[in-house]
């Protein structure tokens, strides 16, 4: 796209006549706004900036004191105890435990809803059902904790189904932030399908496909990577998620895969640690950002996947 | 959002006359079953909060400390607490929002790999869990440089930069909203570009800004970890004063009184919980008038 | 109206609002009683097992002062010491006497302090309802929580106790702990790893009520303010089984777990006219306050010991910090 040579950048689209009118002698002050505009969006840039050197700074400190292998494959993690242990697997098994089961139940119904409400759903339906699912991804996360350790472990878990959890568990948790996640990836798969060309679907129908075999066969597979940046970007939401599996899946580490034992997450362990307040200098402080960064990285990469597949089905954004 | 039309009318294929076969129907019950599913969820949540937390609503509960005798407390101290840092997040995303979104879509030239990477920056910010924007707060503006101390400012601070990507982006749909035609004829008329910007795009994209600020200050709202890690303290006997308070907000108190194991205070927590739904609920039907409204069609 | 004047609406509305609600913060009718002209704000840090004692201390104190704002947190003993020798709290809680060390760090950040006792308390040892113990000695609690050696109950040879070990108890930041690990292992510090650890008491209540081979250690108060959901374990500290409660622990017959609960107030807060009249309404009202929330009252002649050392705080002598 042909872009003006002056200062003035150009919006999508600008006519090539453009540069005429805004000749060599811009105003100062027009000069002056756009600096000042370019600063506030540098503010966006500062602050990744600020969140990297906060956590890489004190993470540095923490891995002069203690070697990398031990915090990335040690199996214990007991950091505030006169002989610690620094071993992050139980907190990150904690995150996979809870992760893993979010995922089972938000995928399976947040794109049974998208493949509804784009292939099924009359406007009438659409309508009413879009404002529901906002709802739902609306609702604060420590409402959902509650509900999780209040209502699911108690009434469902332990009565209705009588499985032998105690108050705290990974499976209750983990299953209500399915919930948490599904509007997430329901959305985004959603907005996938409807950016399928009607044609596709017109000839599948013209052919005599019915409703089914054009939603699975032509329109999910050509929505496919729109549908794959939502199920990472839940994902991504899920590990990060902290309140759901404070409240309800504890906060005291345990390396294990049995849903019905207590664990705790990245998050969780940053969240407790940071309520105790430890202070600067200590090596539990440091551990905070020592998780911290981990978590932030592991966000980061599955935030980019699901960015690269963003880009692949919308043309320009 | 495409405009795709749904290509055959939603009653079966004209072409069986046998009804639906199995397989499909089977398919389709299970699509409405994910999404009951999900509802029933919804309705048994809220019903629940509702039942548990009904009783104890009063204007007592509105207007009193927080109190470790279940009876007395009340929540006076988070709302005005959750308001304050409210008032302190928007201050911050307002301009700071509205300005960043006014350079990408007006000024910045997109091939420029340095647009290019505030772009791209600020969608990942959008994804970044929000104890990590706590961490920032806690590195950053609790201690650190500027060592505000665990105060309302802070607080306020760290809530804004967690909500500013999401003001970013709704700032920019509702500019780019605005039709390329009132832009040129602006310029056809002798207008810089700034005067285009503030007294022709800005005004009709207001509606669109407001939504999103809306909608940005009711996710906020709802926050617990960031101001934990920031450290809203844990008892907190009077409302807050001033910007260097320290403080408590509604979602703090909530999880506060979740953690105590005596059932009275499950209840204070379902409580409070009530309220600050209604916050939300009274928020977000704001932006949706807004929305509604002004919404308009070029 | 356009929305340029839709947005001026929503500007002013919205700082009306705010205004009011500013304004309306400081318009608490004093329930009865002559509002006092104290104002500024305290802040406290340090035990949990103390905590819950100054937030019921500190409500009461604001029935009378209502613009006197008063913090609370629970960062654990250690935790809540490192603190106040940086001079970032003016009130340490503990739930055991300051550490050499830890006067030695105040020395370093210019903070002087005087030692007070504000309550006695007595460790329990508590169970979930189904498990089936009754008295435990201080050996057999000393095999469980030194060391990772003991999986099932029934190592200890306590006929009918059995059942797989899980434990609750405080983290390392808490005084709790401290005392526990000195008194029970015979070294600060020296405890089994393998159990469910928090600073935070309420998570250890609520672990135990959910599982049933749960045992656990924390502050009396706490048992107290969940005794119907918890079984009490007494305990034979050689002249047999004892359970704590208000008169075993007053009179030291719970024991080795009973203990006083201390508050450290930094001189230069003591300065100040509103802590000073904390402490003094503390002092004054210890027993209510105790009875409040559920904690062992002071001895008569622990309450005469704590305003003779409150007196010679307020007058400017040096803080007498006993010995560790």
């Amino acid at each position: 796209m042909p872009s003006p040579t002056t200062p003035g950048g150009s919006s999508a689209g600008a006519p090539s006549t453009g540069s005429k009118l805004v000749s060599g002698r811009s105003r100062r002050g027009e000069h002056i706004i756009q600096w000042l505009l370019a600063a506030a969006a540098l503010v966006s840039v500062a602050t990744t900036l600020a969140i990297v050197v906060s956590l890489l700074a004190e993470t540095i400190l923490f891995l002069q004191k203690v070697p990398i292998t031990d915090f990335l494959f040690g199996t214990e993690w007991a950091p505030t105890f006169a002989d610690p242990s620094f071993g992050v697997l139980p907190l990150v098994a904690g995150t996979l435990l809870t992760t893993f089961l979010a995922i089972l139940v938000a995928v399976p119904l947040g794109l049974g809803a998208a493949i509804y409400l784009s292939e099924y759903a009359t406007p009438k339906v659409r309508k009413t059902l879009k404002p529901i699912l906002e709802l739902l991804a609306g609702i604060p996360t420590v409402v959902f904790g509650y509900f999780a350790l209040t209502f699911v472990t108690p009434l469902i878990l332990q009565d209705l189904l009588g499985l032998e959890v105690q108050g705290f568990n990974a499976l209750s948790a983990g299953l209500i932030m399915g919930f948490m996640v599904m509007p997430t990836i329901a959305s985004l798969a959603e907005d996938a399908m409807s950016s399928v060309p009607a044609a596709l679907r017109e000839g599948a129908y013209g052919l005599g496909a019915n409703r089914m075999q054009v939603s699975t066969r032509v329109v999910f597979p050509a929505a496919l990577s729109g549908i794959v940046a939502g199920v990472v970007l839940g994902i991504s939401r899920a590990v990060g998620e902290t309140m759901i599996v404070l409240v309800a899946a504890g906060s005291i580490p345990n390396l294990t895969a049995n849903p019905l034992d207590p664990v705790a997450t990245m998050t969780a362990f940053i969240a407790s640690i940071a309520k105790g307040d430890a202070a600067v200098g200590s090596v539990a402080y440091e551990t905070l950002f020592a998780v911290g960064m981990l978590l932030f990285v592991s966000t980061l990469i599955m935030n980019m996947i699901s960015i690269r597949f963003v880009r692949k089905f919308r043309q320009a954004y | 959002m495409t405009t795709s039309t749904q290509p055959v009318p939603a009653a079966k294929p004209v072409l069986r006359s046998e009804g639906e076969p199995l397989a499909p129907r089977v398919f389709r019950l299970v699509l409405q079953a994910a999404i009951a599913l999900s509802i029933l969820v919804l309705l048994t949540l809220l019903i629940d909060v509702l039942m548990d937390g009904g009783s104890k609503l009063s204007m007592d509960f509105l207007t009193s400390p927080a109190s470790s005798t279940p009876a007395k407390a009340g929540i006076e101290p988070a709302i005005l607490g959750t308001l304050w840092l409210i008032a302190v997040a928007a201050v911050v995303i307002v301009p700071l929002g509205v300005a960043s979104a006014i350079y990408l879509e007006e000024y910045a030239d997109p091939d420029r790999w340095y647009n290019r990477v505030i772009e791209v920056n600020i969608q990942n910010l959008a994804a970044v869990p929000s104890i990590v924007y706590g961490i920032l707060g806690l590195a950053f503006l609790v201690r650190g440089p500027i060592e505000l101390g665990a105060t309302i400012m802070a607080g306020g601070l760290t809530l804004g930069l967690l909500v500013l990507p999401v003001v970013i982006i709704a700032a920019r749909e509702a500019i780019r909203s605005v039709p390329q035609a009132i832009r040129q004829g602006a310029l056809a008329l002798g207008a810089t570009k700034w005067q285009t910007t503030q007294r022709q795009v800005l005004p009709a994209a207001i509606p669109g800004i407001a939504t999103g600020v809306i909608l940005a200050l009711s996710r906020a709202i709802g926050e617990t970890a960031p101001l934990i890690v920031v450290g809203a303290a844990v008892f907190v006997t009077s409302n807050p004063s001033g910007l260097d308070s320290k403080f408590t907000a509604l979602p703090i108190q909530i999880f506060e009184w979740i953690s105590r194991p005596q059932e009275e205070f499950q209840l204070l927590a379902a409580a409070a919980i009530i309220v600050l739904l209604v916050i939300l609920v009274f928020m977000n039907s704001i932006a949706i008038f807004l929305r509604n409204r002004y919404q308009q069609k070029w | 109206m356009t929305p340029t004047r839709l947005l001026t609406a929503l500007a002013v509305t919205g700082t009306l609002a705010f205004g009011l609600t500013a304004c309306g913060g400081d318009d608490e009718t004093t329930s009865g009683g002559t509002a006092s002209a104290l104002k500024g704000t305290i802040s406290i840090d340090g035990s949990s097992t103390v905590g819950p004692l100054m937030q019921a201390a500190a409500e009461q104190f604001n029935a009378e002062n209502p613009d006197v704002e008063i913090t609370v947190g629970q960062s654990g003993t250690g935790g809540g010491f490192e603190k106040f020798c940086k001079g970032e709290t003016d009130i340490s809680n503990a739930s055991r006497p300051i550490k050499d060390e830890e006067t030695e760090a105040c020395k370093a950040g210019g903070v002087t302090t005087s030692q007070l006792e504000v309550a006695n308390d007595g460790i329990a040892i508590v169970a979930n309802p189904a498990l089936a113990v009754k008295c435990l000695t201080v050996p057999q609690l000393s095999q469980l929580w030194k060391d990772d050696a003991v999986t099932d109950y029934k190592d200890l040879g306590v006929s009918g106790f059995t059942g797989k070990v899980s434990l609750y108890g405080p983290g390392t930041d808490s005084g709790t702990f401290d005392f526990f690990t000195d008194v029970i292992n015979g070294e600060e510090g020296v405890s089994r790893k393998k159990y469910q650890a928090s600073e935070d008491d309420n998570i250890l209540v609520q672990g135990l009520q959910g599982d049933k081979t749960g045992l656990g250690y924390f502050g009396f108060s706490y048992y107290e303010q969940n005794a119907d959901t918890l079984k009490l374990v007494e305990v034979d500290g050689g002249d047999g089984c004892v359970a704590p409660s208000k008169e075993t622990i007053q009179d030291g017959t719970y024991k080795p777990l009973s203990r006083p609960l201390f508050i450290y107030p930094s001189a230069a807060a003591v300065k100040r006219p509103e802590v000073k009249a904390f402490l003094e309404f503390i002092n004054e009202k210890s027993t209510e306050i105790a009875e409040a929330a559920l904690f062992v009252p002071l001895t008569d002649e622990q309450l005469t010991a704590s305003k003779a050392e409150l007196e010679k705080i307020e007058s400017g002598e040096a803080g007498s910090t006993p010995a560790a």
